[in-house]
């Protein structure tokens, strides 16, 4: 698994470590059973602060895609295989939005922007997780 | 157990008539790597100096690890548990590397021999070679060396990576993340590195005209400031008033940029409210949010 962050993006370093990770579970790079480093290794690899990186495992644990345990580290769930299959069937759902969106004639800046925007109001009221980047 | 490894509250320092410190508040979590940020002359090294005994406060306390340092005895004690890098990296430079660390290590009771090998294996630093002789990147890393080395609890570092180049600098960062992650050992860092500081700060400071004035989980305030960026159809139509979280408003023409630091429903309600207005949403860095607060006010509206 290869991590990137980018620590003057503006967004929260624990939320782009997780996003980055939900995203290898999507992708398939990481499945059920894997092992993802320590966290005092990923810290000194991604030379970040430990803290920040407990805060991204504690919240993925939270959210039920990786599995903390005592002593051996961190897992990946086995019911992460069932959200990468809710993951497809969002994917048909936005396919046939964007195409009319683009049919109306609207950018894909322009697309992108009032996505962004509708997830931000939800995140404001609490309707959602994550970073939405 | 404190939670906290330095508190510090309603500190105060003048010299002469130069007002350093104006009631200074911070807090910094035991196990943290906390960056304590500002502009030259802001009172970074005067708060460092209070905190290890070196100037007395004209008012307020600071405490180390709970113990009051206004308390020579107390004070004392704390120093014993502090690792200090100091900005002019004082070491003697008649000495080599090796003499300068047999020369350290008696005064700490707790030194540790097993850092001192593996950081002088990390650090490459030559044995035999005199001080003088050592570039500055070195100096910096000798001084690391001896602060970890004496078992230090709490690292408090000056300027730690001024005058590295890049590559020496990312070789430090990384050895005082793996410190933090492996000792359990606080770090409080002054820098006006805002990358660096992003880079490896859990909870930062910024430090402005000898006052706190942006203080917290560095995470938590990037979630929290956001910049809106609002297109107005009729140039009149600016509020009077804005609702609470409104940092600044910058206008040009038609357009206003709002940096905000909470609050954001309501101003989005607010921005709303305007006739025929439109805006967008973008995250905000650790740099914008510097910037905006230790700036001189020419453009502001708030």
């Amino acid at each position: 698994m290869i991590l990137r962050l980018n620590q003057s993006s503006g967004i929260p370093l624990y939320l782009q470590l997780m996003e980055q990770v939900k995203h290898a579970v999507e992708t398939g790079a990481l499945q059920s059973g894997d092992q993802l480093p320590t966290m005092r290794k990923l810290a000194e690899d991604l030379v970040m602060n430990p803290n920040t990186v407990a805060r991204a495992y504690r919240e993925l644990e939270h959210e039920g895609i990786v599995e903390l345990k005592h002593g051996s580290g961190a897992f990946i769930c086995e019911s992460t295989a069932r959200k990468s299959k809710v993951t497809k069937k969002a994917q048909a759902v936005v396919q046939s939005a964007v195409e009319r969106l683009v049919a109306s004639g609207l950018s894909g800046d322009e697309i992108r922007r009032l996505v962004e925007n509708e997830l931000a109001l939800l995140r404001d009221e609490g309707k959602l997780q994550g970073s939405g980047s | 157990m404190n939670d906290f490894a330095i508190e510090v509250s309603g500190l105060k320092k003048s010299y002469r008539n130069q007002r350093a410190l104006n009631h200074l508040d911070l807090r910094v979590p035991a196990g943290s790597i906390f960056g304590f940020l500002g502009r030259n002359g802001a009172g970074k090294t005067t708060t460092i100096k209070i905190l290890m005994g070196m100037l007395r406060a004209d008012g307020g306390t600071a405490r180390i690890f709970g113990m009051d340092i206004g308390d020579p005895r107390l004070c004392m004690e704390a120093r014993s548990r502090i690792g200090f890098v100091t900005e002019d990296k004082d070491l003697f430079p008649y000495m080599t590397v090796e003499q300068m660390i047999r020369f350290t290590r008696p005064f700490f009771p707790r030194w540790r021999d097993d850092l001192e090998s593996r950081y002088l294996k990390i650090f490459d630093l030559p044995p035999k070679r005199k001080i003088s002789d050592l570039s500055k990147g070195m100096r910096s890393k000798l001084m690391l060396l001896i602060a970890v080395c004496h078992g230090a609890e709490l690292l408090i570092l000056d300027e730690p990576t001024d005058g590295l180049d890049p590559a020496a600098t990312e070789e430090v960062l990384r050895e005082l993340v793996a410190i933090a992650a492996s000792q359990q050992t606080t770090i409080f860092f002054s820098s006006h590195q805002l990358t660096e500081v992003e880079q490896i700060a859990d909870s930062i400071c910024i430090v402005d005209k000898g006052r706190a004035i942006v203080t917290g989980v560095l995470d938590d305030l990037k979630a929290r400031y956001q910049r809106l960026q609002v297109v107005l159809e009729n140039e009149s139509a600016v509020p009077a008033r804005w609702v609470e979280g409104v940092d600044h408003v910058r206008r040009e023409g038609r357009t206003l940029s709002i940096l905000a630091s909470g609050n954001i429903s309501a101003i989005v309600g607010q921005i709303e409210s305007l006739p025929g207005a439109t805006f967008e949403r973008f995250p905000v860095g650790l740099k914008e949010i510097f910037l905006e607060n230790v700036r001189s006010d020419e453009n502001a509206l708030v």
